[in-house]
């Protein structure tokens, strides 16, 4: 097992009660699907915000960033950078900027 | 001693204001759920603890919140809404088929008898039923697989269905409005469902004998004559007799008879009121006058309310869910503008206070008396 360190926007922060990076618990050398998986698991509230209820598509406002790098357009299996997948860097999860 | 908690959602959050039954001063508290759209915050009749409210965001989609002490504390229940079966095609923009899609929940409405049960208004046009307290949402598909459903077209603002209305002599028959289709009605508890849509004309559907096709704005009832039903329509103000099988224009001597609230008196069964907005080009009062028209006979003859409303500059709107009425003896009315504003009425519309004069735009008013 690893533990992927997860930061959320603030209104899902507000929304599932959590302050700063969530430490997520998965299998080694998870992938994007996996530490999303662990997320919703361990918060239920967050389903359909980050992911569409029933496709699991990531819903178009949503960005992922891992080291650096927008990985939002991945397939949901891709594995996470190794330094995401130790811990040593977060997966982001964005909202995109928006005004109103 | 009576009070008044008047649930508003804005484009922000929610608030709640409250007062005493002389409707004098008011608390506001909020934002609650803050910077997502709250689309609308209802209770329960049956426990007016019980409150239920839509939130949602582009970034986010939905969430529905449930509180169990009248706003206090909320928690969130069940945010998925399935539609049943294969969804399916409705008329896009375009003219050709587009797959329902779920976007978000424009009305929550409780059951008058039990508070674990609650319908929800959805774009894309649908009803959903819980009755577990919004924990589960489950589709009451017999109104999306009308004959009529492929032929559904979204106005500008969505394909959303945002009024429901519940029969409190027959729960089993409901009103719901959906824009741009038209209203409909149950007998069976929403199983199956009529087009209620006979004598409506749109002047930009070029058939007029069409069925489907009209842009309800909002339907309202009086409890005690459920088969009169009182419509403001994209253009025309309308009323039926038959529990919306025929319907006849009200619309009288109104500035414009474009808007989106109606409201019936809650003692008066032919008391209504409407806040006439220029035209479907400009969403403000004509004028820059705000006023509300009420009809004391059932239509077509109106008279201005506007002491204590704004009366030059003023260029707001209020939306289709931003007006209703309390039940204390002398009744209150109330509404919301895209302003910010909510004004309340202690004395049946002859005069107007702003019981909160700077929120996010508001979306929807509601209220309740509690004795």
């Amino acid at each position: 097992m690893t533990t992927v360190r997860v930061a959320l926007p603030v209104h899902l922060r507000t929304l599932a009660r959590v302050e700063g990076e969530l430490p997520i618990s998965v299998e080694d050398r998870p992938t994007i699907a996996d530490v999303l998986d662990a997320l919703e698991d361990r918060y239920p509230v967050l389903r359909g915000t980050i992911r569409e209820h029933g496709t699991s598509r990531r819903r178009a406002y949503i960005r992922y960033f891992a080291c650096g790098q927008d990985i939002s357009h991945e397939p949901p299996d891709t594995r996470l950078p190794d330094p995401v997948a130790m811990g040593s860097d977060v997966f982001q999860v964005i909202g995109a900027i928006s005004g109103g | 001693m009576a009070k008044v908690r008047v649930l508003v959602g804005t484009r922000k959050g929610a608030f709640l204001i409250t007062s005493d039954g002389q409707r004098r001063d008011w608390k506001i508290d909020g934002p609650f759920f803050a910077g997502w759209e709250v689309m609308h915050v209802n209770g329960s009749p049956a426990d007016p603890d019980r409150l239920y409210a839509s939130q949602w965001t582009d970034w986010h989609g939905q969430v529905i919140q449930r509180s169990d002490d009248g706003g206090v504390t909320w928690n969130p229940v069940g945010n998925e809404f399935p539609y049943e079966g294969v969804a399916g095609t409705h008329q896009w923009y375009d003219g050709t088929p587009h797959a329902w899609e779920f976007k978000r929940v424009w009305h929550v409405e409780p059951s008058r008898e039990d508070p674990e049960k609650v319908y929800a208004g959805v774009e894309d046009a649908a009803l959903f039923l819980s009755t577990d307290g919004g924990n589960t949402w489950g589709e009451l598909a017999g109104l999306r697989t009308h004959t009529t459903g492929q032929t559904w077209a979204p106005g500008a603002g969505g394909l959303c269905l945002h009024t429901i209305i519940i029969d409190p002599s027959d729960p089993r028959r409901m009103y719901v409005a959906i824009s741009a289709a038209g209203a409909f009605r149950t007998e069976d508890g929403g199983e199956t469902w009529a087009v209620a849509t006979k004598g409506l004309q749109s002047n930009f559907l070029p058939d007029p004998e069409a069925s489907v096709g009209h842009c309800v704005h909002r339907l309202a009832i009086h409890p005690s004559r459920p088969n009169t039903v009182f419509m403001q329509k994209h253009w025309d103000v309308c009323r039926s007799d038959d529990a919306g099988d025929n319907w006849r224009e009200i619309s009288g001597n109104l500035p414009s008879d474009f808007g989106f609230p109606i409201v019936v008196h809650a003692h008066e069964p032919e008391t209504i009121y409407v806040v006439p907005i220029k035209s479907d080009a400009e969403h403000y009062p004509p004028e820059g006058k705000l006023r509300v028209y009420r009809s004391r006979i059932g239509g077509n003859e109106w008279e201005p309310l506007t002491k204590g409303l704004p009366q030059s500059d003023c260029y707001v709107n209020v939306l289709r869910d931003a007006m209703t009425v309390d039940s204390l003896d002398s009744c209150g009315v109330y509404f919301g503008t895209t302003g910010g504003q909510v004004y309340a009425s202690a004395d049946s519309g002859e005069s107007w206070q702003a019981i909160a004069e700077h929120l996010p735009a508001v979306l929807s008013v509601e209220v309740q008396t509690i004795e």
